[in-house]
């Protein structure tokens, strides 16, 4: 009985010393963190994507509060973010033009010539060994095995018929999927831009045309087209000047191959 | 004197190696070992926590508990002893040293509950240390798991190119390697101070 109560009141009175000592030392030791930073962090996102280029979001809090870094910086916040970032700091927003990634692949199963039919680890660097390319024929194609699916952290990623798609809707434009994509063919586009080429290959007209049946072929039709000349075949392959684009969509209408995706509407065409 | 402290040093290091003898504190051993960097941080975290603590359990556990004849309260004392020390240390460090502070960063609150913190600590105990004994257990320890740490850390960067069976990625290799070290520090048990 001795024993229990002794050892019951040894173990209170150590915790309660060092309880109190410790609440006595967070007095003492208090470091005073930037009243700024702590609202910053607030007012993030939190989803310490690293969109920012910052370890994290207390990291880019931080360096906000410093003033060593933008205020528009938040890709997975947005505009509003920016602007609750701005108002803490007292300075403007400066535009944040709202990116969103973008595979530039038409070449869906079933429609892209593949060179064998892989069927190890489902990761797209895996595939690549084989031969160093891709299990498709196209060497600038997306492979779809969804390292880029791995990568998103809001969901925005999936594979649809064997090639990636991007779910425009949640994307916040943190391109952790470009920086995973091992063909790095996933692009940022600003969301704004209505028209966008799906399609990476640069070889000639003919064996674009042999190996997928929504490859670019660079036949011009477009360039010719385009009402704003916003569009120029550069490379065998289309590409938009989203300063010239008016977004009407002509393009997307008159390319043989259908293989310009046009975002005017809702949902994206094709 | 001179000699046991320099046989424990050895010990502690080498041949009891806590990682690869004596297999504790294989959780962070295993998971701050990606770079070099994080696994040096680490490594001096557990250096400073294990001699700390080895030299504060040992004047609690002399002066409370083996006065009061609570010898079988160590594994709980100590803990409480371990995680308040790491606190208080941290919020000095904070306040003192800010550099060490962002040095060690988020690895000494990581290592309030580490084993081998804890296991230090009871092996001083167990071997009937005294005072000096006990911190230089404490800190050749830790250095003892700096060492493991940082091998394995830059193991591990040049596993990431090189080529190895895919059914390995990942913690499978990683264990495997961690084998092989553990077999090369084997290797050392059958040195003796004499």
């Amino acid at each position: 009985m001795k024993t229990i109560l002794l050892s019951m009141l040894v173990l209170g009175v150590t915790g309660g010393i060092f309880g109190a000592l410790l609440a006595f030392a967070s007095k003492i030791f208090h470091v005073d963190v930037d009243p700024k930073q702590e609202k910053v962090r607030a007012a993030l996102a939190g989803a310490n994507c690293g969109g920012c280029g910052y370890p994290g979001c207390d990291g880019y809090a931080a360096a906000v509060a410093r003033g060593e870094a933008p205020t528009n910086k938040c890709v997975a916040g947005g505009a509003a973010t920016a602007a609750a970032v701005a108002e803490i700091m007292g300075v403007t927003a400066g535009a944040s033009e709202k990116m969103v990634a973008f595979v530039p692949c038409s070449g869906t199963e079933g429609h892209a010539e593949m060179r064998f039919n892989y069927t190890g680890p489902k990761d797209c660097r895996a595939a690549m060994l084989f031969g160093g390319k891709s299990n498709k024929t196209c060497t600038f194609a997306c492979i779809g095995l969804g390292n880029c699916v791995k990568a998103c952290k809001f969901d925005a990623m999936h594979i649809v018929d064997g090639i990636a798609k991007v779910d425009r809707y949640n994307c916040v434009g943190c391109g952790a999927c470009a920086d995973a994509c091992p063909k790095s063919i996933i692009k940022l586009i600003p969301e704004s831009q209505k028209v966008v080429p799906a399609c990476s290959n640069k070889d000639k007209g003919a064996r674009v045309m042999k190996i997928c049946d929504f490859g670019c072929i660079g036949c011009m039709k477009c360039q010719r087209e385009c009402p704003a000349d916003a569009i120029v075949v550069k490379d065998n392959l289309a590409t938009v000047d989203p300063a010239k684009c008016v977004g009407c969509g002509h393009c997307a209408d008159v390319c043989p191959r259908h293989i310009i995706n046009w975002f005017g509407k809702q949902s994206q065409a094709v | 004197m001179f000699t046991t402290v320099i046989s424990i040093s050895l010990a502690a290091i080498l041949t009891n190696n806590f990682i690869f003898a004596q297999f504790l504190g294989c959780c962070p051993f295993l998971g701050c070992s990606n770079k070099v960097d994080t696994a040096t941080g680490m490594g001096l975290a557990v250096v400073f926590v294990m001699g700390l603590a080895s030299a504060i359990c040992w004047v609690v556990n002399e002066y409370i508990l083996v006065v009061m004849g609570l010898e079988f309260l160590q594994t709980l004392t100590f803990i409480l002893v371990i995680a308040a020390l790491v606190q208080f240390v941290e919020m000095f460090l904070k306040k003192a040293v800010p550099s060490l502070y962002s040095a060690l960063g988020i690895y000494l609150p990581l290592i309030t509950t580490n084993c081998a913190v804890l296991g230090v600590v009871l092996l001083n105990v167990q071997n009937n240390y005294n005072f000096i004994e006990s911190v230089v257990y404490g800190i050749t320890g830790g250095l003892g798991f700096m060492l493991a740490i940082v091998l394995f850390a830059s193991v591990r960067e040049r596993i990431a190119f090189s080529d190895y069976p895919e059914c390995f990625e990942g913690f499978p290799i990683c264990l495997v390697s961690a084998g092989l070290l553990a077999l090369a520090f084997m290797g050392f048990s059958g040195m003796k101070i004499v």
